[in-house]
């Protein structure tokens, strides 16, 4: 089953409430999905650990042959400051 | 009165094949240097973000490992708990886990990967990598 880019943002945005987080539908089958996640919280965090801390919000969506969400090209940043 | 067994055999069949995984990722990070965990092999991948490190890599004239997840279950879910990371291509650097294709491409733009590579002693082209910046910015 395909989840919609609206689903992605939530369960995002639910784990960051406070993030910027913008979905792009790569090939419009429900499958392949990028997300640009943007997030005080990174700061001074490691790209490894920036992601996986919004992987962890997906809550085992990516997990398995099952897994619902099959491709998503994650970028992770941190606020600009004013 | 029914004796109930545990099924013991299931279960340590089951942990040797875990085991068995990690066993064989250890002895790949260990025994060389650069080691991609991918689907596909370096020179036929069988998926785009998998294709896109090996590229970079090949590109850059960095030897590595390539290991083939599509061939073996355990190891194509071993790395991932190993890792603590959901998806492949894995790439990994005297031992390390460095990231997925999103960071390994944002380090190839923005030389992180090259300093990574010349902090590890790892040989790569320096004219490639320059290559690669200037033929993807924008």
């Amino acid at each position: 089953m395909a989840m919609t880019a609206t689903e992605i943002q939530t369960l995002i945005k639910i784990g960051f409430p406070n993030a910027e987080v913008t979905i792009t539908d790569l090939a419009g089958d429900g499958n392949h999905y990028a997300a640009e996640v943007i997030d005080e919280s990174f700061r001074g965090q490691n790209r490894v650990n920036q992601q996986r801390a919004v992987y962890a919000a997906l809550k085992g969506k990516m997990d398995g042959e099952n897994g619902e969400l099959h491709a998503l090209a994650l970028t992770t940043k941190v606020p600009k400051n004013i | 009165m029914k004796l109930i067994k545990p099924n013991l055999y299931t279960n340590s069949h089951r942990d040797l094949k875990m085991s068995n995984a990690t066993t064989q990722i250890q002895s790949h990070i260990t025994e060389n240097d650069v080691v991609l965990f991918m689907k596909g092999t370096s020179q036929m991948p069988q998926c785009g973000f998998s294709s896109r490190i090996a590229g970079v890599l090949n590109y850059m004239g960095v030897e590595f490992k390539d290991v083939n997840v599509l061939e073996d279950q355990e190891v194509r879910q071993g790395i991932k708990d190993f890792s603590d990371w959901p998806t492949i291509p894995q790439l990994y650097v005297k031992g390390e886990f460095v990231g997925g294709c999103d960071i390994v491409t944002e380090m190839t733009m923005s030389g992180e990967l090259d300093t990574l590579f010349d902090n590890k002693n790892v040989n790569y082209d320096k004219d490639a990598s320059s290559k690669i910046r200037d033929a993807n910015s924008e």
